[in-house]
């Protein structure tokens, strides 16, 4: 008010001013608004430039996974003939089976292998020749004799995997042109590998080993079967104790929990534990699961119980959340045709929750699956070669396998470890998506 | 009778319980005919039974198997030989340590002593008889239930009431095992850093400069001070969050924005799910790529412009810890400007302010206590995380401000002084858990903050 009197007053004594200052004004004004404008531009590319960022990240953090550890689905074989000696295999000619698990099949792959190149000779150079082949190479023939002994003193092509090196360099991952020191292979057996594979005897085929083998100390056979399976004993106990104990909690408190302290008590303790670091469950497996109760080390069966209490949450939050996008006017339905608490809970409200709640399981177990820390804690982190046959058995899990793997210095453990994580961030997608289609297929809006 | 087997006979004896009591309540009303004298459907009183069959029996199995080991191990070191039950406690409990992995077939019984054999064998056969007498226990006490709920069984018995009473309780129990696992953290750990502080005082710990957790054996070892100062450790967790939340906090809040109020529909709904895998991804993935990938690549360009990155920078794991943390930064801005009216941006354009101011002025201002309370919950996440530190920082315990060098965290320590052989007693043990204690605390504190921020500042919108 007291502005615009102000105003009045000044144009009536001194127009010519404020004809000037009008002007003045819209150039104030304009360059105020120039200003402003490019503020906002300069606003809105920050905005553009971080959601550019965060693109670029995912990209390159799945690019540079994929580009490392594709490569895995195939590994070098090399072609050989093999003849089964029967003087190198079971020279008593009794076909005891325990002589044919023990005998050595080394010499069998090696002298296969001298075949194809007469010209070597001296031992530095056949030793350098041999250092092509795997030292598992063998264990191929050793398997189809055991399963059938027949085939001794026969000749049989085989194709018998090489080593990890060679390997490395068939992939294109080594430097060629490095000096010979600085490489892995020498000059000479570059040489011969390259005749191999001119000849088209030494090629990369599906790597079945990957997905076959446990873990190994020679990255050629290495493979991620054991630390599978132990993910999936754990998520199997998981998945068994934390959903039936998730979605009773849900019910508990949302249908029949009534407003009390101890309830806010349970809530807030819910809500806190979700935020818990994962490792402090690990302290608590280790001292309660292991130091109380006397729980073996390293056994799925401890890591899914610490899991289960990780998960719990999570499972828990997620199925209220169902409970209560179930309409009242349902319950009351129910009630009032005479059903108690529990009928209407059972019968009518739970089964509308389970999409809603499933789709919480899942995410929990996902979760679950990519979780290292506190089974870091519990000592899943053995080198253990075998698959383990039962929930009480030592054994590593997915995350672990590529933590360990991940330390150690061979060039082809880096290509073993991002397989590892594909193969982990594929269960992902897997359970994500089969989440995701759940709650789109069977969510209801009221 | 393994724990396994046993489980299935219980269940399989809670499914004839189940028969049981659903036929005897029919007879007692002379079959399906009579069904309406009942007082509850005929399958409430088969429940009640199979109910008070199973449970008892499982409660029963599972507290002896928690006992077991311990009783068992007890029984047999009481029958070892004088002069093995004579020596000092370290090398006893040692001892026994060998027993309980022979049993558990860890080490073959052909490549130890006679006595770890022999005191294995004898844990098995003990073992044996302890499973056979719980497996005893536990079905008759199922069959004794059974039969006494069998007697109850008329048609008057409220069995829908009671095993309804019954479930109730089951899901009350559900519930509290959220409180019970709190307690049990809070049990695990206290107890264990209560006797480390006997062993180091707390005030070495909680400003002690020196990190050197080797406790010396012999006592001319080099090297194995045994210093428990964690001021290091407190240092290098507080600069690689710090790092990360420089890297999380303006791109989660700037991409928020930008995708709330700047987007069109169609980009959002294709980033959004985009930067969302990010959250999804295992820390373990991160750790392989900060190792991989990004601390070479900062090593790389420190050379180019001459200076001196360590190989496990602390800025490379804050980088990568960052990266992991923008989805949890941005969907929870997000969420909070999302909330905002539209009337507030209304009232704001409607006095000529341009976008971004509106955004800037209006919109963040209001939503700013949830934001708060988002980068404290993303601060606690950055504290606690571990297989990023643990694989892309260092070990060594710099006291530093340099992000270039190595620095180690408290869960990095953690994971060092817990994972392989270790014994339960030494203080180098219970030191991991007194970190784990502080870590407990710190990030209880930070949610309660955040929460609290978020509770009393949030502004209620009709």
């Amino acid at each position: 008010m007291n502005n615009t009197s102000d105003t009045a007053h000044n144009e009536a004594r001194e127009p010519a001013v404020l004809s000037r200052s009008a002007a003045e004004t819209q150039a104030l004004v304009e360059r105020s608004l120039r200003r402003r404008y490019r503020a906002e531009q300069r606003f809105q590319a920050y905005g553009m430039a971080a959601v550019l960022s965060g693109v670029v990240f995912v990209i390159f953090l799945f690019g540079t996974i994929l580009l490392q550890g594709i490569s895995v689905f195939q590994q070098s074989y090399v072609k050989l003939e093999i003849f089964y000696d029967p003087e190198v295999i079971d020279p008593t000619g009794e076909r005891d089976p325990d002589v044919l698990v023990t005998a050595n099949y080394q010499p069998l792959v090696r002298d296969a292998l001298r075949e194809r190149f007469p010209e070597v000779s001296g031992r530095r150079a056949t030793r350098e020749l041999y250092r092509i082949l795997s030292s598992a190479a063998s264990l191929d023939l050793q398997q189809r004799v055991v399963a059938n002994p027949l085939l001794i003193g026969q000749r049989e092509t085989r194709w018998v995997l090489v080593d990890d090196n060679v390997d490395m360099l068939l992939k294109g991952k080594v430097d060629r042109d490095a000096p010979e020191d600085a490489r892995r292979l020498s000059d000479e057996q570059v040489a011969w590998i390259d005749e191999l594979e001119a000849a088209g005897v030494l090629k990369l085929r599906f790597n079945r080993s990957f997905f076959s083998n446990g873990d190994s100390r020679d990255p050629e056979q290495a493979g991620v079967r054991g630390a599978l399976t132990g993910s999936l004993l754990t998520l199997l106990i998981t998945l068994l104790l934390s959903f039936p104990i998730g979605v009773g909690a849900a019910v508990y408190l949302e249908e029949f929990a009534p407003r009390n302290r101890l309830t806010d008590i349970i809530e807030v303790n819910i809500n806190n534990l979700a935020a818990v670091p994962s490792i402090v469950f690990g302290l608590l497996g280790l001292a309660v699961f292991i130091g109380f109760f006397g729980m073996p080390r390293s056994a799925p069966l401890v890591g899914g119980l610490v899991l289960t209490l990780l998960t719990l949450p999570t499972i828990i939050i997620a199925s209220r959340a169902a409970l209560k996008a179930v309409p009242p006017s349902i319950r009351e339905a129910a009630l009032g045709m005479g059903a108690s608490r529990l009928q209407m809970v059972g019968h009518h409200v739970l089964p509308l929750a389970l999409p809603g709640m499933l789709t919480g399981a899942i995410i929990g177990m996902a979760r679950a699956l990519g979780e290292s820390a506190p089974l870091l804690m519990i000592g899943m982190v053995a080198f253990i070669v075998d698959v383990p046959q039962g929930v009480m058995d030592p054994s590593t899990a997915l995350p672990v396998q590529v933590f360990l793997w991940s330390d150690l210095p061979e060039r082809g453990f880096v290509e073993r470890t991002s397989g590892a994580i594909i193969v982990l961030l594929l269960f992902l997608l897997v359970m994500n998506a089969t989440a995701v289609v759940l709650r789109n297929k069977f969510e209801k809006r009221w | 009778m393994t724990p396994s087997v046993l489980l299935l006979a219980i269940v399989a004896l809670s499914l004839i319980a189940f028969q049981v009591g659903r036929a005897r309540a029919l007879a007692s009303v002379g079959g399906l005919r009579g069904v309406r004298n009942l007082h509850s459907l005929p399958g409430h009183y088969g429940l009640l039974t199979a109910l008070w069959c199973g449970i008892p029996a499982l409660l029963l199995a599972l507290i002896w198997w928690s006992a077991q080991d311990q009783v068992l191990i007890n029984l047999v070191a009481a029958e070892l030989p004088a002069d093995l039950r004579n020596l000092d406690p370290a090398s006893f409990s040692l001892f026994l340590n060998d027993v309980r992995n022979v049993v558990a077939g860890n080490i073959p019984a052909d490549q130890v002593s006679t006595e770890t054999a022999g005191a294995a064998s004898h844990y098995l056969r003990l073992r044996t008889i302890s499973q056979w007498s719980i497996a005893v226990m536990a079905l008759s006490a199922g069959v004794i239930a059974l039969l006494i709920v069998r007697s109850r069984i008329r048609p008057e018995f409220r069995a829908r009431n009671r095993v309804e009473r019954l479930i109730e309780g089951l899901l009350f129990l559900c519930s509290t095992l959220a409180v019970l696992t709190t307690i049990g953290i809070v049990l695990s750990v206290v107890f264990e850093s209560i006797r480390f502080f006997n062993i180091v005082p707390l005030t070495d710990f909680l400003f002690g400069t020196q990190w050197s957790p080797q406790m010396a054996i012999r006592a001319d070892q080099v090297g194995s001070s045994g210093a428990f100062g964690a001021v290091p450790l407190f240092a290098g967790t507080l600069l690689i969050s710090a790092i990360a939340m420089c890297v999380a906090v303006p791109i989660g809040l700037f991409s928020a924005i930008y995708l709330a109020e700047y987007a069109p529909y169609k980009l959002r709904g294709i980033v959004k799910p985009l930067l969302e895998v990010l959250a999804g991804v295992p820390t373990v993935v991160y750790g392989f790529f900060a190792v991989t990938t990004i601390g070479p690549l900062l090593r790389g360009w420190g050379v180019e412009l001459g200076l001196d990155v360590s190989g496990e920078s602390a800025l490379a794991a804050g980088l990568v810890m960052g990266i992991m943390i923008i989805p949890f930064v941005s969907s929870l801005a997000d969420d909070m400007i999302t909330a905002v009216p539209q009337s507030l941006r209304d009232g704001a354009y409607a006095l000529g302010a341009t976008r971004s101011e509106t955004i800037r002025q209006v919109v963040l201002r209001a939503a700013l206590p949830g934001i708060v309370g988002g980068v404290l919950l993303a601060i606690s996440r950055a504290i606690g995380e571990t297989m990023i530190v643990v694989m892309a920082a260092g070990l060594a315990a710099n006291l530093t401000a340099n992000p270039l060098e190595a620095v180690t965290t408290v869960t990095v320590q953690i994971v060092t002084l817990l994972v392989g052989d270790q014994e339960f007693d030494s203080p180098k043990t219970l030191a991991a858990f007194a970190l784990g204690l502080m870590l407990f605390l710190v990030t209880l504190l930070l949610n309660v903050i955040a929460l609290y921020v978020v509770r009393k500042y949030r502004e209620q919108y009709e």
